[in-house]
């Protein structure tokens, strides 16, 4: 199987609609191709698109000058095709993806709050990252709004969100958020119920907006590095690196051998900082606090580690354009192998413990299921979706260096469950510490870091990483005199909320929290 | 189950060995903070943490001074579901506009006399996202704050250090 090898059949298919689309390489060093297309024909594209299997992988707009560009990012068989079109700003109207890709729900109503777009036949009507904070009449991602914005009084409390109603007897409704009990991030959820069993849930997100996407504006690139990796900050290492790539292929450079596999490494110690945090807190979700303790602890023992040997907790500004702003001398190398070594002996010992303890089988098998159709049609990723049956990973599908040197396993499997999704994760521990491994191995001599140029003018790229939840897509443009004109991270959350909308039905009111940990979506990142 | 125990029994008490960093720092810090709470608070100060807008680096960090290496309970600090139950507030994030009326009724719903804490480096002064139509910056640009804690996102020891200045503050009401 060779890239793109279903691309003619699909062109052939769009012209059999007599749609004409001129297809050709995307931007720069961008692994994707390019297809410009008809407004009037964003619809027929996309109906032709589903019925190839394509998933939706992203989409956003981008205003220049007098017309609002759309892009659709499509996935097939780790082939990534840009959709891109062009509606003018006096009337920006094109049909709506939703119907044929359940996944572009939030993404367009986003656009259409911060950009103005108008999507026809969308389903949804509602407002979606917009609550108070500036009027229906505005758009902040125009160029003629100012960041600064317009608000000089307190922002009022967003009441009058339209949320679904059941009626009926003996159903209530449970209103949570956006403060929770917990140490977490605010976001509000409406249940309806009936004794203890969900009917609904409905998401209400959006609280954590911070206007990334237009702070990002006017900012060079080593600006815009520190602003990626704060999208999301547990992901921050593969945020900033899905920027930088995407930058990097605006600017036509690659980073020294040395600084991609740096760049590994600090990315699979992300995840694995990540997956050992979570699996505590699932267990101790359903009461079993062994396991918070026991993995609380590996995790500190891991990020005391980053911090010595990479100066940050939680490698925060670490990657930066061009490659890395850390090296690993020899002996740290050894540290880490040995590390490598204690913490896989011990979560054997783990593992086996999880894996056959009665009361955690009790809870977490069949509790909060995603089937894989769902997990289709919502184009769930990462764990979420491995553990439905979509076994998509970038490193294994759509390799970027150092990747494409090195096999990626990618667990699988049917169940869809919170144990499914806890399996996941411990597979891709283990996984990620072999790969480690192999990245000390064979981590090439020489610089980890390349100058950028002085001056990327107006030019774009797209950046494909998988974070520890997931592919994350990044587009960047800078404008003529070399500053961004346009940033927008698109974290795989942005598909894995709207599947815990469905893992919940039927499920018990008390098992929330443990259905809400086992998918862990970033607020913060979704909210931008 | 035996192997439950017996993991347990082999990690022991980690509480006290000190691994990387400086664990007495960690104790000195902790018991001065414990005498300051027993004297002012009977023992035990309830931490309401409230998210106004943070990028979740700051609650990673929050949630590692309750694992077992820093275990805060032990110097009688515990994080509580409910304003109402709170002594202090340990806000993060730049206060983004669409939190600011939340993060106003979770300060109103808490009793005085209270006090705010804003931890990491957009609580203090912005941060990163600084103030735009979406970000009020600040924390102090909505609420009074008492003590802030500096980092991006402080350290667990920066944010016990901070807590101990929190305490210090104020001995009037003691
Ligand atoms: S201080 Fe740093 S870690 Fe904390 S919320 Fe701000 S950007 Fe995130």
């Amino acid at each position: 199987m060779s890239r793109f090898d279903w691309l003619p059949d699909f062109l052939a298919k769009l012209e059999d609609a007599s749609i004409t689309a001129p297809c050709g390489p995307a931007s720069g060093g961008t692994p994707a191709s390019l297809l410009v297309v008809d407004a009037a024909d964003w619809g027929r594209v996309a109906s032709v698109a589903i019925s190839f299997n394509c998933r939706l992988a992203g989409l956003w707009g981008d205003q220049r000058e007098g017309k609002i560009m759309l892009f659709c990012c499509l996935e097939r068989q780790g082939d990534y095709l840009l959709l891109r079109t062009a509606v003018p700003l006096s009337h920006p109207e094109l049909p709506s993806h939703t119907f044929w890709f359940p996944s572009a729900d939030r993404l367009e109503r986003h656009a259409r709050d911060l950009l103005g777009v108008i999507f026809t036949r969308h389903p949804d009507s509602r407002r979606w990252t917009r609550h108070r904070a500036w009027p229906e009449t505005d758009y902040p991602l125009r160029s003629d709004f100012p960041a600064a914005g317009r608000r000089t009084t307190k922002t009022p409390q967003d009441e009058e969100y339209p949320f679904l109603r059941a009626k009926g007897t003996g159903v209530y409704e449970i209103p949570v958020g956006p403060v929770h009990a917990g140490i977490i991030e605010p976001g509000h959820f409406r249940f309806q119920a009936v004794g203890e069993e969900v009917l609904n849930l409905e998401e209400r997100l959006g609280y954590l907006h911070k206007g990334i996407e237009k702070i990002a504006v006017g900012r060079d690139s080593a600006g815009l590095a520190r602003l990626a990796g704060r999208v999301s900050g547990d992901s921050t290492v593969a945020h900033a690196w899905a920027a930088c790539q995407a930058m990097e292929r605006a600017a036509g450079i690659e980073p020294p051998p040395r600084g991609l596999a740096l760049r590994a490494l600090l990315a699979e110690r992300e995840r694995i900082a990540n997956h050992l945090g979570d699996i505590g807190a699932i267990c101790n979700d359903v009461g079993f606090a062994f396991a918070l303790y026991q993995f609380s602890r590996l995790r500190e023992i891991w990020q005391r580690r980053s911090a010595e040997l990479f100066g940050h907790r939680l490698l925060m500004d670490r990657v930066v354009p061009g490659g890395v702003g850390v090296d690993l001398e020899s002996n740290g190398s050894l540290s880490l192998r040995e590390d490598h070594r204690l913490l896989r002996k011990e979560l054997n010992g783990l593992f086996d413990i999880l894996e056959d303890h009665p009361s955690l089988e009790d809870r977490l098998l069949t509790t909060g299921r995603l089937t894989a159709e769902s997990a289709r049609s919502l184009g769930s990723l990462g764990y979420v979706g491995k553990a439905s049956g979509q076994g998509f990973d970038v490193r294994h599908n759509n390799p970027y260096a150092p990747y494409d040197r090195m096999e990626v396993a990618v667990p699988v499997f049917e169940e869809g469950d919170v144990a499914a999704r806890v399996r996941v994760r411990m597979e891709e521990v283990r996984i990620s510490l072999d790969l480690l491994d192999c990245l000390l191995a064979g981590l090439p001599a020489g610089e980890v870091r390349q100058e950028m140029p002085s001056l990327i003018s107006s030019a774009e790229g797209v950046g494909f990483v998988e974070g520890w939840r997931g592919e994350i897509i990044t587009y960047v443009r800078f404008d003529g005199e070399g500053r961004v004109a346009r940033f927008f991270p698109r974290d795989p959350s942005w598909f894995t909320w709207p599947a815990l909308e469905r893992i919940v039905l039927g499920n018990i009111v008390p098992d929330f929290p443990v259905c809400n940990k086992s998918v862990n979506g970033s607020y913060s990142g979704h909210d931008l | 189950m035996l192997r439950v125990l017996n993991k347990i029994f082999r990690t022991g008490v980690l509480t006290e060995t000190p691994p990387v960093i400086s664990e007495s720092e960690l104790e000195r810090c902790g018991i001065e903070v414990r005498r300051r709470i027993d004297a002012r608070f009977g023992g035990s100060l309830a931490i309401r943490q409230v998210d106004a807008g943070s990028c979740n680096g700051c609650e990673l960090e929050i949630h590692a001074l309750n694992n077992p290496y820093h275990d805060v309970e032990r110097f009688g600090i515990h994080f509580v579901a409910s304003p109402r139950h709170a002594d202090a507030l340990l806000v993060t994030g730049p206060v983004s506009r669409h939190m600011e009326a939340a993060l106003r009724r979770v300060y109103n719903a808490t009793p005085a006399p209270k006090f705010v804490i804003a931890a990491g480096d957009c609580a203090c002064d912005g941060g990163e996202f600084g103030i735009s139509y979406a970000s009020c910056g600040a924390v102090e640009n909505v609420l009074p704050v008492d003590v802030k804690i500096a980092g991006c996102p402080p350290a667990p020891l920066d944010l016990l250090r901070g807590l101990l200045a929190a305490l210090g503050e104020g001995s009037d009401q003691s």
